[in-house]
């Protein structure tokens, strides 16, 4: 019997890629390791991916980025062309749009974190417990997510902004509050899948409680169909949040919100396009970016879905 | 009977998503920091009328019989009155409705007559550059901020190249020229016989219903596809193809017609989401709909016209969802 080589001083390609890992962890990279070569190899989810990433770096360095104050109004350069000085031009207020699109990325990034971090969320724990407890709290939890998906969602957020009063955080709570049903289906739907497994009946054998059961064991394996989802939804957030901003029920002036941008540009639309066009690129190219990753994401994390 | 119990359950269901509608659009008008009672009398009022005009609108009762009322008044099709009109709102509703109906049902024509043959295209070369490139498109669409798309439109195809008239529904020249029978032009405009007219809301009707219909394009098409390739590998179309049918004949005329059924629940559903999302297309293109009238009625915070609205296109989206849910069952015998 020849004596094990260490894996580690095969390099560590073979160390991720071994059908034997030594610990737990070592599996865990190397699924991850796996993961992100199938992920590689779609350039499109790549570039899906870059233009997130890219989104945040701006979002971070605004103030290093941007050639000049998003607010410096300049009277006596108003609705100028794009130019070497201002590269996409200024708005009614002399007001540099690359500035103020650089310091718009933190707004929609911001919208979409808090978004992403309380619906999802919300959903998870909705789902998971009418799954795993069943009877009436699944018919009960079940029942009112499917009254709330039957809902018209942005007609829904736009009353709710009406209700609240508009502006940026008003703006994300309606989102978040309609849009948490999807993915209580989803969580449902992978708790049924698991909750008459074997190690679920081995930890409950053990003594452990319904709450430790969901948190530790069931939660952590909705999670890919969760991240899958919503990253796809990332856009439509993106999109219904500028929606809003752009009927003046969203992030309200003098922020730099994209929406609230091509709003203030439409009347000048005929002979200063640049005004309402240069934030309508921004939101495509961010929301393309999104839809992108979520796509490439959905063949890595979640092969059964379509 | 099963039938019969099916088709409980299925009321039950629908008058409870109603009834759920109706909490929330309650709800919300409960929050609004918006005096009723002042925004129905006015700034002015006297204590005395102050306090008639909050028993007469029950805002004294406990929530839960405001609530019984609110569902009673709504039940009678009372959605109050709005503020900015001084009209009912169920009236104001019904007048702005058909021109929403109009360009949303044009808007799913054009939806599925492209979204359709991109899907079978999609499917039939799997895995091929097509494949991908219907994919692409369908992202990209559905990354476009609608709003944008159509302000880039009027500009493009109005103002540089002039294919199409502007905004609004006929020329203002036509406005109002033909009896509102319908509420729907092209077809008040042929009913009247004014050819004209008909044409001229036509090509008023293109811009907008191409822009919110492309919106549907994306997901028709990748429903289409999902559809066919479930078909594509049935049996029966390997049995065709081995008896030497053509592969159009295989794809148009077997495998489509199976799937006939779930495209139809798939089309009925986005044609709920387009009721819905002509709220911003209608802004753009100054379209008078439903969509207009509740964004401008938030505007100037008209709260009994933007939850009367609101009410409207969630209970037409719901009907849409049972309607599709319906001609499933009874289009597609295994569903029996």
């Amino acid at each position: 019997m020849t004596a094990r080589t260490d894996p580690r001083s095969a390099g560590w390609r073979d160390w991720l890629t071994t059908d034997t890992p030594q610990s737990r962890a070592q599996a865990r990279l190397g699924r991850a390791w796996a993961g992100w070569t199938a992920f590689r190899r779609n350039r499109l989810a790549v570039a899906g991916l870059l233009i997130v990433l890219a989104l945040v770096i701006v979002a971070a360095l605004a103030p290093v980025l941007a050639p000049y104050h998003p607010y410096a109004q300049d009277l006596n350069n108003r609705l100028l062309p794009p130019s070497a000085a201002h590269w996409l031009g200024t708005d009614a207020f002399g007001r540099d749009i690359l500035s103020r699109l650089i310091h718009g990325a933190r707004l929609t990034l911001m919208i979409v974190a808090l978004v992403a971090a309380t619906a999802p969320l919300a959903g998870l724990v909705i789902g998971t417990v009418a799954g795993y407890f069943g009877g009436w709290v699944d018919t009960v939890l079940m029942r009112i997510t499917d009254i709330a998906l039957a809902f018209p969602k942005l007609i829904l957020a736009l009353a709710f902004v009406a209700a609240l009063g508009p502006g940026i955080e008003n703006a994300v709570i309606a989102i978040a509050i309609t849009s948490w049903p999807p993915y209580a289906r989803i969580a449902r739907a992978e708790t049924l899948t698991v909750r008459r497994a074997d190690f679920i009946s081995a930890a409950r054998l053990q003594g452990a409680s319904s709450l430790r059961i969901i948190l530790g064991h069931i939660m952590p394996l909705c999670v890919a169909s969760l991240i899958v989802r919503t990253t796809l939804d990332m856009a439509g957030v993106i999109l219904t949040a500028a929606g809003l901003g752009f009927l003046g029920l969203g992030a309200q002036p003098p922020l730099p919100e994209w929406g609230a941008m091509i709003a203030s540009g439409r009347q000048y639309v005929l002979e200063q396009w640049w005004v309402a066009a240069m934030p309508g690129f921004a939101i495509f190219i961010v929301s393309l970016g999104f839809n992108l990753l979520g796509d490439g994401l959905r063949d890595v994390l979640d092969p059964k879905g379509d | 009977m099963p039938t019969l119990k099916r088709g409980l359950t299925l009321l039950v269901t629908v008058a409870a998503t109603l009834l759920g509608l109706l909490l929330v659009t309650f709800l919300i008008g409960r929050v609004v920091p918006i005096d009723p009672v002042l925004s129905a009398l006015g700034d002015r009022a006297n204590a005395e009328s102050y306090a008639q005009m909050r028993t007469q609108l029950g805002l004294d009762l406990p929530l839960w019989q405001q609530f019984l009322r609110y569902v009673g008044d709504v039940a009678q099709g009372d959605l109050g009155t709005s503020v900015l009109t001084s009209r009912p709102v169920l009236e104001d509703v019904l007048r702005v409705f058909p021109a929403t109906l109009e360009l949303a049902t044009v808007a799913v024509v054009i939806g599925a007559v492209l979204g359709v043959p991109a899907g079978v295209f999609a499917a039939v070369n799997r895995g091929r550059w097509p494949d991908h490139a219907i994919r692409l498109l369908g992202l990209i669409g559905h990354s476009l901020p609608i709003f944008w798309l159509g302000l880039m439109a009027l500009l493009l195809f109005y103002a540089k190249l002039d294919w199409v008239p502007g905004p609004g529904r006929v020329d203002v020249f036509y406005e109002g020229m033909v009896d509102a029978v319908t509420g729907i032009v092209t077809v008040d405009a042929l009913l009247a016989g004014e050819t004209d007219i008909f044409w001229n809301a036509v090509q008023h009707l293109v811009l907008p219903s191409a822009i919110l219909g492309l919106y549907s394009v994306a997901y028709i098409a990748r429903m289409t596809r999902g559809f066919m390739l479930d078909q594509l590998r049935q049996e029966y179309i390997t049995t065709a193809r081995v008896k030497g049918m053509s592969e159009t004949r295989v794809v148009w005329g077997h495998a489509l017609r199976n799937i006939a059924v779930p495209l139809i629940t798939v089309i009925a559903l986005s044609y709920a989401g387009l009721l819905e999302g002509s709220v911003l297309t209608e802004t753009v293109f100054a379209w008078p709909g439903l969509g207009l009238y509740i964004t401008n009625s938030l505007l100037s915070a008209d709260m009994n016209a933007v939850l009367g609205g609101t009410l409207v296109v969630g209970a037409v989206f719901i009907a849409l969802n049972l309607l599709s849910d319906l001609l499933y069952r009874l289009l597609d015998p295994r569903a029996r």
